[in-house]
């Protein structure tokens, strides 16, 4: 594979191949910024791919009192998967199981949008009757009494038929260590970026897949051409000087934060420099044919 | 582009029905037509042009130099554009709007914003009873809309009221928000006697407490409840006075009870 070198880092040319998605945010309240968090943290657990998860989740990021509906301390999570009816299931299932069920919680729509998912409207079953919906102007909350006092909602959020799922940067080292500062640099990176998300624990995936399986049924696999202790093996993409590979996978709620996004995390990689960082970066892609967005590496360096 | 403007030539000697002096009816006519205006509700005819002195400018912006509480009707079934009366209305004022503002400089009569659903109707003095009320024979009052009284209002004000905001800055007579359906009515003074009175749901909120609450309505204590502060947010562009005062907990009391008692009153933590 041809590729530049920049700051001594080797980076491919080739490109990270995503796909459209169906997406909605939201906007998670709480008594402290703590408790606003834990019940993002909770929401948004068990959500790294649609592979195996139904949806992809994630904290965008953490909202002052003044950015909040309420007024208190929040958190904007975004939510991604493949259909609108397994958005509308994932949404509701995790706020139903996971915000509602937080000490203090309110949650709102996170993203205004024409098309609209039900949140409270799914939600207010819960009430057992005693729910009470409160529409101030346009707004339309949902309020059900629960043990510390009202779960507020409103009653509807937006659905993004824009996102793109699946932008990613494979970062190569010569030591896992290495090779986790710099990936752990892209994401802290990345998390200034708004309006994406890295799904993957702390943002970084070590079992990067390919699409099918030697086994039936099987939808994915390891992506061996990446698996260092299967250099050699005649299949492997790596150089001999790489001993480990991480990979940092982006959804956004557009094209142009998930480019964003791949830019700012490029560009600390390179930062870094290959000493203490990596020594090489690629993207995956599936040779241009099943994903509608191409991020091309050498488009987004610095 | 200057407003159209209406200037009262003498207290007319009947009432006056002014429902077709409102942005919808008055875009794109001429003067002549404009003055030609039919406003009686006796068998005397008379028209615009004998009440008013007129002054040609847009239509979307109507103001009224001078008001008389003969003047009924005035912005009923407006749904754009803005009216301002300097001076006193009549009854019904805003009756069935559903859009654009109307803004009433002195007081106002009986069942003003009845029907209202959607708009925003500002009266700077008093208010008559049955603010946003039904009319006999109608089973729904106000549907929509935000309506700020910065006086008093009278008698059941947000009777039947079903969905939108009423905001009373001074006091409201008995049974505010009497039989409502829905909806948010919020009194910054005292409260008259019982009020709620067989209200089914909605909201209303005491900021100082009433004469006397119907023991139909059950006491679930003292809350920090995170819908007022939503409530506050969207109080503050119309009283910032009463946002702040929303922020607090407050008592809230269930009912009515002798109804199917979803409704719910948020008076003072100590009820006087």
């Amino acid at each position: 594979m041809s590729q530049l070198t920049v700051n001594g880092i080797r980076v491919d040319d080739t490109f990270a191949e995503a796909f459209g998605m169906r997406a909605t945010a939201l906007t998670i309240t709480a008594h402290n910024a703590a408790w606003a968090r834990q019940a993002a943290v909770t929401m948004t657990g068990f959500a790294t791919s649609v592979i195996g998860c139904g949806c992809e989740a994630g904290i965008d990021c953490v909202l002052n009192p003044d950015e909040t509906p309420d007024g208190r301390p929040g958190v904007r999570v975004l939510l991604f998967a493949v259909s609108t009816s397994e958005l509308q299931k994932q949404l509701q299932n995790r706020v139903g199981q996971c915000v509602l069920t937080s000490p203090g919680s309110a949650c709102y729509a996170g993203l205004e949008a024409e098309e609209r998912l039900k949140l409270g409207n799914a939600l207010r079953f819960f009430g057992d009757g005693w729910q009470v919906s409160k529409r101030f102007g346009d707004k339309r909350y949902w309020r059900v009494p629960v043990m510390d006092g009202e779960f507020v909602c409103d009653a509807t959020t937006g659905l993004s038929r824009t996102a793109v799922g699946g932008g990613n940067i494979i970062v190569m080292g010569t030591t896992a260590q290495t090779t986790l500062a710099a990936t752990e640099l892209a994401v802290e990176a990345i998390g200034t970026v708004p309006n994406v998300i890295m799904p993957f624990p702390g943002g970084i995936a070590r079992s990067g897949s390919k699409i099918g399986s030697k086994y039936k049924g099987v939808t994915a696999s390891t992506n061996d051409a990446y698996c260092p202790t299967l250099k050699g093996s005649g299949n492997s993409a790596l150089d001999a000087d790489i001993a480990s590979v991480l990979e940092i996978v982006i959804d956004g709620l557009s094209s142009d934060a998930v480019a964003a996004a791949m830019r700012a995390g490029v560009g600390a990689i390179l930062a870094l420099g290959p000493e203490r960082g990596a020594v090489r970066i690629g993207a995956g892609n599936y040779g241009g044919k099943l994903g509608s967005h191409h991020y091309h590496l050498k488009d987004l360096l610095p | 582009m200057r407003a159209l403007v209406f200037t009262l030539r003498a207290v007319p000697a009947q009432r006056l029905d002014l429902a077709p002096l409102k942005p919808d009816q008055l875009l794109g006519l001429s003067e002549g037509k404009i003055a030609a205006t039919e406003l009686q509700t006796t068998r005397e005819r008379l028209c615009a042009g004998d009440v008013f002195k007129i002054r040609m400018g847009d239509a979307t912006q109507i103001r009224f130099d001078g008001g008389s509480e003969r003047f009924d009707h005035i912005g009923a079934g407006m749904s754009q554009g803005e009216i301002s009366i300097d001076g006193d209305v009549g009854n019904q004022a805003g009756r069935l709007m559903r859009g654009g503002r109307l803004a009433v400089a002195g007081n106002a009569g009986p069942w003003a914003a009845s029907g209202m659903t959607g708009g925003t109707l500002a009266i700077s003095g008093h208010v008559g009873e049955r603010l946003g009320g039904p009319l006999s024979g109608e089973t729904v009052g106000m549907r929509g809309g935000v309506v700020v009284v910065r006086g008093d209002a009278g008698a059941r004000a947000g009777d039947r009221m079903r969905r939108g905001m009423i905001i009373v800055e001074g006091k409201a007579g008995i049974h505010a928000g009497s039989r409502m359906i829905a909806g948010t009515l919020i009194v910054r003074g005292r409260t008259g006697r019982l009020p709620g009175y067989l209200m089914s749901r909605g909201t209303i909120v005491t900021l100082d407490g009433s004469d006397a609450l119907s023991p139909t309505f059950a006491d679930s204590g003292v809350h920090e409840f995170v819908t007022n502060i939503l409530m506050a947010s969207y109080v503050q562009a119309y009283s910032p006075e009463i946002a702040v005062m929303l922020r607090r907990p407050w008592r809230r009391l269930l009912g009515d009870m002798a109804v199917i008692g979803k409704g719910e009153i948020f008076c003072p933590p100590v009820t006087n």
